[in-house]
């Protein structure tokens, strides 16, 4: 199967969120995520952002950008790749790692947030808690996700959701961001029109 | 991938691609406290070592279990191995007994060709560890990696090889992946010390050290194995230190930059001056420690695809 | 009596019958039919018929250099099916190499190998005797008791080992003068060949093994040639693998060196591309050499130089061969495939006509080897000891299906050229329809 060139315009796909929409997703996510944490007020706990690769890892700079514009704080971003840590290792392809990086300062007693494009099954986050537990010892963690679509085979929920997407089994949501995909825009593709 | 057999005909992106995973998990290995992976929970790893070497089969054993894998190491003199047994029994006996994957030594050249040979079909991989004068493809890897990181990168640099290449696996896997990287390499022996045909491998080859270091970016010694000495290939040991040991006067000769590797075990004074092993330009220590990461690679790479349909 | 049928003679002229009885050839000429059915109804004998149409008569075979492996490793090859395979091949004379355990150093072993052959009779099985005691290269063998005895062995060899002392090899080719006889040489200066694996080229040094160089064989073969010059003595140099030899026998034969010279099948087919998947199957010794080597060999043989065929058959047990190439013992099956690698290399490149194939089969080693009842014409008179040959068949190497015990053919899967349909020694049918009559 030929790697498909994410966001092409394809007859299959429908648009879920343009540009501007995911623009004011984020601003919106930034705000709840100031709001809970208390970081406009006195936190209790440093906040670390961690982004999950691939797009995980520029949403969570967005979002540590535009807290400091809100708010005036600064909160320390890294990446948290899960690959090591996947349950379904032997069932696909063989994958490149990508990189983890954790702020200066690590994340024990932090409260961390995870952040990831989309949520599906729920491994992907399992995998990051177990990295998770390996990196260091975070006094509490959350998770933001830009898009949930339902179908978790695992007892986990996001905190902060930027849309909530019903789907079917067999449909695609795929979330392009500038930094990587030279725009933004999330889409939905009916997996049969392959 | 399904066995690691030699640097003969290894893609380059393939080879770029287990340097990128090593250099990830150093990173993601860095400072932690816990120095483990779950990545390869439930398979099994078995090393058969036909030949002592602690420092490779020890450098495996880590890899394996800081990615918690589990570890069986079968040496030839603990085992069936000793009472004789062939080598195909043996695999086929270790594949039926669930190995996912063997790391196995031989003095013969070939044996893990063979050895891929005999497995194939039982879904059990072939890691060369090292296999008579032929290949010993993760130390060309991890001294890949340590060039990598001291040089930033490997292509258009000029390396020379030193010493002992007839005789030498650490060579030809070197020569092998180096040139693939785009680099240039060198070799520096007596004639006597160089494999038959070797102008038509794609290096240059030399008998004078000296009017190579200049150039050099990075020099690789070999070591002389003691049965060499003996055997006739040149004079006496000393006359092979006078000609071609890296000693300080010739250290002195080589860039600032220029990086010293040496597979090890050393034989100080004779092909390396004490001084120059330990200085901080030598690499010798990081090549260790970098073998643990780019066997983990090696294994990851391995074992965490998608298993063939057998 | 028997009447072959439309078979032409060296693959030359129009097809004739062959009317053979009491061993011999009686008739040959086109149509026998009624003038051998006259002389059935006078003599009330039967008449066995084979139908040879568009098949080639030539004399029976004469293998030089086989391995029996009896006695001392009946797990591999026997006398009775290492004769089968002969004469599935199309022979009807092979010689039984020395290296057996205990080796064919004195009368008692060479007689009794001498003896199986006669019982298995399905070709004359010579037994070759060692030149040296337990092939040790130190002391002569009881050569002219063994010459004496009633194998009447007349070629010696130590053929595993190379009788390497230039003075035991000197006595040695002076001593056979008085027996009629040659030393056979494996030709290889052992000191130059300590551990060797493979040929010493580009693909042994870039696959690790420790090289077998030409000039192992070639300074061997200089050397010896060198000495039966002196002492007038005859020399057979046993598998010539080198080009650098096929220029020393050249030079040596200019001067008047009474020297022969035998190439295997696979030093005419194989080169050391082989090695690559290291498999020992592949392993041999001499090794296999080069491409230009074997283009050279393919000439000399056509051109003489190299006198002959000569398989080195060398049965193996799967063991021996299926371990690692350094632990592996070197040598393969030849016997069954040896005249379609030879129709394969020279007959249809146009290097040799079927003439020629009699010669280097036949003639040659017959004539080296001092029989006189093989290799002979094909003509009234002479022994019926021939072989029939479809040269238009084709067909595809079986290891396991093979007349050895053992199954190491280096052409295990390829489609050959060439057929035995039958072989007779003195009027006795050995092998008919590819299948052997004992």
């Amino acid at each position: 199967m030929a790697p498909r060139v994410r966001g092409a315009t394809d007859p299959a796909e429908r648009e879920l969120l343009s540009a501007g929409d995911v623009a004011r997703t984020i601003a919106r996510m930034a705000h709840q995520i100031i709001e809970k944490t208390s970081l406009g007020g006195e936190p209790t706990r440093p906040v670390v952002l961690l982004g999950i690769p691939s797009r995980g890892a520029p949403l969570a700079r967005r979002l540590a950008g535009l807290i400091a514009e809100f708010s005036d704080v600064r909160v320390p971003v890294g990446a948290l790749d899960t690959t090591l840590y996947r349950d379904d290792l032997r069932r696909r392809p063989n994958r490149p790692l990508e990189s983890t990086t954790l702020p200066e300062g690590g994340i024990d007693d932090c409260l961390v947030v995870l952040v990831d494009d989309v949520l599906f099954s729920g491994r992907t986050i399992r995998a990051a808690l177990d990295a998770l537990r390996d990196a260091g010892r975070p006094a509490s963690v959350q998770l933001a996700v830009l898009v949930d679509r339902g179908h978790r085979e695992l007892p986990i929920r996001a905190d902060y959701v930027g849309k909530n997407v019903p789907t079917s089994r067999t449909e695609e949501v795929h979330v392009c961001l500038d930094e990587l995909d030279g725009r933004d825009g999330v889409y939905l593709r009916r997996e049969d029109h392959q | 991938m399904k066995h690691l057999l030699s640097t003969d005909g290894l893609d380059p992106a393939q080879a770029t691609a287990v340097l990128d995973t090593a250099d990830t998990l150093k990173r993601t290995l860095l400072g932690r406290e816990v120095r483990k992976l779950p990545t390869l929970r439930g398979r099994t790893v078995v090393t058969m070592f036909y030949e002592n070497s602690t420092r490779t089969r020890v450098s495996f054993e880590v890899a394996g279990k800081w990615m918690s894998a589990d570890v069986i190491n079968v040496s030839a003199g603990g085992s069936s191995v000793g009472k004789g047994e062939s080598l195909r029994d043996t695999a086929l006996t270790l594949s039926a007994a669930g190995a996912d994957l063997v790391i196995v030594r031989h003095p013969a050249s070939g044996a893990a060709h063979r050895l891929a040979g005999w497995l194939e079909g039982t879904g059990t991989g072939v890691v060369n560890a090292g296999d008579g004068m032929h290949e010993h493809p993760t130390q060309a890897l991890l001294d890949a990696a340590t060039l990598r990181e001291r040089l930033g990168t490997i292509a258009g640099r000029r390396i020379a090889i030193v010493g002992d290449v007839l005789h030498s696996r650490v060579a030809r896997s070197n020569v092998h992946l180096l040139t693939a990287l785009g680099a240039e390499v060198v070799l520096v022996a007596p004639p006597t010390l160089l494999p038959t045909g070797v102008e038509n491998w794609p290096v240059s080859v030399s008998h004078d050290l000296d009017p190579e270091l200049p150039a050099l970016d990075a020099v690789m010694m070999l070591r002389v194995q003691a049965e060499r000495m003996h055997g006739g290939f040149f004079p006496s040991a000393r006359e092979y230190s006078i000609a071609y040991g890296l000693s300080e006067r010739r250290f002195k000769q080589l860039p600032e930059h220029a990086v010293v590797l040496h597979p090890g075990p050393m034989l100080r004074g004779m092909e390396i001056a004490a001084a120059v092993a330990d200085s901080p330009r030598a690499a010798i220590t990081e090549q260790v420690r970098n073998g643990v990461h780019v066997r983990m690679a090696v294994l990851y790479h391995l074992l965490a695809g998608e298993e063939e349909a057998a | 009596m028997m009447l072959i049928k439309g078979v032409r003679l060296y693959g030359e002229g129009d097809p004739v019958d062959i009317l053979v009885r009491d061993g011999v050839i009686a008739e040959i000429g086109p149509w026998l039919d009624a003038a051998s059915t006259q002389e059935l109804t006078r003599q009330e004998m039967t008449l066995e018929i084979i139908d040879a149409d568009g098949q080639i008569a030539l004399p029976g075979f004469v293998d030089l250099h086989t391995h029996l492996r009896e006695p001392g490793r009946e797990d591999t090859e026997t006398i009775a099916t290492g004769s089968a395979a002969a004469a599935l091949g199309g022979y009807t004379a092979v010689f039984a190499m020395a290296n057996t355990d205990p080796v064919a150093d004195n009368a008692v072993i060479v007689e009794h190998v001498w003896r199986r052959g006669r019982e298995v009779g399905l070709v004359d099985v010579h037994p070759v005797g060692a030149v040296t005691v337990g092939l040790k290269g130190e002391k002569l063998a009881e050569l002219g008791t063994m010459a004496r005895s009633q194998a009447g062995v007349r070629v010696f060899s130590d053929d595993g080992h190379c009788v390497s002392d230039p003075l035991i090899m000197r006595r040695a080719l002076e001593y056979t003068k008085a027996l009629d006889g040659v030393i056979a040489q494996h030709a290889e200066e052992p000191r130059l060949t300590v551990d060797a694996q493979a040929h010493e080229g580009e693909r042994a040094a870039r696959l690790g093994l420790a090289g077998w160089p030409a000039a192992a064989e070639e300074s061997i073969v200089a050397r010896d040639c060198l000495l039966a010059k002196q002492t007038g003595a005859r020399l057979h140099v046993c598998h010539v693998s080198t080009a650098g030899t096929v220029d020393v026998l050249r030079w040596a034969k200019e001067r008047g060196t009474k020297v022969s010279a035998e190439v295997t099948p696979h030093h005419l087919l194989l080169t050391d591309e082989r090695l690559a998947t290291y498999d020992p199957v592949n392993k041999v010794n001499p090794p296999l050499r080069t491409e230009s080597d074997v283009q050279v060999l393919r000439e000399a043989l056509a051109e003489g130089v190299v006198d002959c065929v000569a398989t080195d058959h060398a049965p193996h047990a799967p063991q021996d061969k299926d371990c690692e190439w350094s632990a592996a013992r070197p040598g393969m099956l030849g016997l069954q495939t040896a005249l379609s690698i030879v129709v394969e290399t020279l007959v249809r490149p146009g290097l040799l006509d079927w003439r020629g194939v009699a010669r280097v089969m036949s003639e040659k080693p017959a004539e080296i080897a001092g029989l006189p009842d093989q290799g002979r014409p094909l003509a009234v008179g002479e022994p019926a000891t021939l072989t029939l040959v479809d040269p238009h068949a084709t067909w595809t190497v079986r290891g396991s299906e093979l007349a050895s015990i053992a199954g190491n053919t280096p052409f295990e899967g390829m489609e050959l050229p060439g057929v035995v349909r039958t072989t007779m020694l003195r009027g006795r049918v050995t092998v008919s329809e590819g299948k052997v009559q004992s």
